[in-house]
């Protein structure tokens, strides 16, 4: 009863219903589940133990809106009292026109020109209900709509790892490619600079996706910049 | 009358060859490429996405969509004729209740989870190879489920129970049953069940008891290819 054993390592990928752990000793977080007196995981994602709690950090999956995430979106159509906008979830996104600018929009006025359809936005979730039904604010610092630059859309759970440690790995691009780069919680990332530059940092992102359960990430892609830079 | 050996050389518990691939198809979040014999099933999953017409939405879970069809060259010469047909109907409903059991869509409200199951080749066990490769197509796709599908057929022929009928064994001049299995390895739970033919019912349970191990040795393949799709050439773990 009380021999419980780890039958997985840390950062071993793992797939639904691959037993990590057996008895009572082990506690199951994120992505996993207990099953009499196994622990088995519940989805695609690497394996991180962290004493007595085993999570996943899962590999794939689609956004699932989270209140005060700064996302990108695209809008989407206009009504009468704001814009519909995509948020590369399964839902889509309000945001009102009283949330839409600090200044006053008086009612009746034409929304076009504050957003048009297929502008992209750098907004704010400011609600989620229990139907995913978002609400989205530009009000805050740095909201604003997104002009010229390019879009590149990768999965939503490989944000962290383009961010990098306190905005290591984002920063370094920055750095080495002198674009300007805003990634949004929801997978979506902009891109401006100059041309050669932006492609550069975007082939650079998908590499990241690619390989980012693989140590020596930031390295790779330091040497990758550089010899891209070289053509 | 005894059948004594099979019709393709094999062991009477013996599965055909299995290939089975993971991320096949770029677009799509979820895909899947699940080979047994002949037989070729390629699957895909989108979303969870927005379901319309809002009618069929349910607020308490996301919905899951199944379509399975046959190209219009899969067969062996006559063209299979393309669009819904009674069969594909049927089977893309069994898919779904296959599958349903250990996925977990609470998360995903008002939505549905598309799967695409195509088959571009087909020498019998084709729902159970849509299956297999559907389950791998969901877990690459990131939906939260408590464990693969695995799936394979078994039958009898005249007095031997036998694994993994391919379409020459089938159509045997014999007395022949046909029985697609889908099996929740972890826990033993039979999510697929029909039968073509007739059995009785000790030699079902019997049949049933020897399908495990073969199911038990498809999971660890799909399990192997899910896996596959993360390791870079060159790079240290």
């Amino acid at each position: 009863m009380n021999k419980s054993k780890l039958k997985v390592s840390d950062n071993d990928i793992v797939v639904p219903g691959e037993l990590l752990a057996q008895g009572m000793n082990y506690l199951p977080s994120h992505g996993t589940y207990r099953l009499k007196e196994n622990i088995l995981s519940s989805k695609l994602g690497l394996v991180r133990i962290d004493g007595k709690v085993i999570k996943l950090i899962p590999l794939s999956g689609k956004y699932l809106p989270k209140k005060g995430d700064v996302i990108i979106g695209k809008i989407k159509d206009i009504n009468f009292s704001g814009w519909r906008v995509e948020t590369n979830s399964a839902y889509v996104a309000m945001l009102s026109m009283k949330d839409a600018s600090s200044d006053y929009i008086p009612k009746g006025a034409d929304l076009t020109k504050y957003f048009e359809v297929g502008d992209f936005i750098l907004t704010k979730i400011t609600n989620v209900t229990s139907q995913n039904l978002i609400d989205l604010s530009m009000k805050g610092p740095g909201l604003k709509k997104l002009n010229s630059g390019r879009i590149v859309i990768i999965d939503p759970t490989k944000v962290p790892r383009i961010i990098g440690k306190r905005g290591s790995m984002v920063s370094m691009i920055k750095n080495s490619t002198k674009c300007n780069i805003i990634v949004g919680q929801n997978g979506v990332i902009w891109i401006k600079g100059e041309p050669e530059d932006e492609y550069i940092a975007s082939e650079a992102i998908k590499i990241i996706e690619k390989e980012s359960h693989v140590s020596g990430l930031t390295n790779r892609i330091n040497e990758f910049i550089k010899s891209e830079k070289v053509k | 009358m005894s059948y004594k050996k099979r019709v393709d050389g094999r062991d009477f518990h013996e599965l055909r060859k299995i290939e089975a691939k993971v991320g096949i198809i770029p677009n799509a979040r979820g895909s899947a490429y699940f080979k047994i014999g002949k037989t070729e099933a390629y699957s895909s999953v989108y979303g969870p996405r927005e379901l319309y017409p809002s009618f069929l939405q349910d607020p308490t879970k996301a919905m899951l969509r199944c379509n399975y069809n046959m190209m219009p060259f899969s067969g062996s010469g006559d063209r299979v004729r393309p669009g819904p047909s009674r069969r594909s109907k049927e089977i893309s409903m069994v898919t779904e209740k296959a599958l349903l059991p250990v996925l977990d869509l609470d998360s995903y409200p008002n939505t549905v989870v598309d799967v695409f199951v195509e088959l571009s080749q087909t020498d019998a066990g084709s729902r159970c190879a849509g299956i297999c490769a559907a389950s791998m197509a969901l877990a690459d796709a990131g939906i939260v489920m408590t464990d693969l599908i695995s799936a394979v057929s078994v039958g009898k022929v005249d007095d031997k129970i036998v694994v993994d009928l391919d379409y020459e064994e089938e159509a045997l001049d014999a007395e022949v049953s046909d029985i697609p299995v889908a099996m929740i390895p972890s826990t033993g739970e039979i999510t697929l069940l029909q039968m073509d033919g007739i059995i009785d019912k000790k030699t079902l349970l019997n049949a049933l008891k020897i399908i495990k191990e073969p199911l038990l040795k498809i999971n660890e393949i799909q399990k192997k290819a899910l896996k596959k799709k993360f390791e870079i050439q060159g790079a240290k773990k």
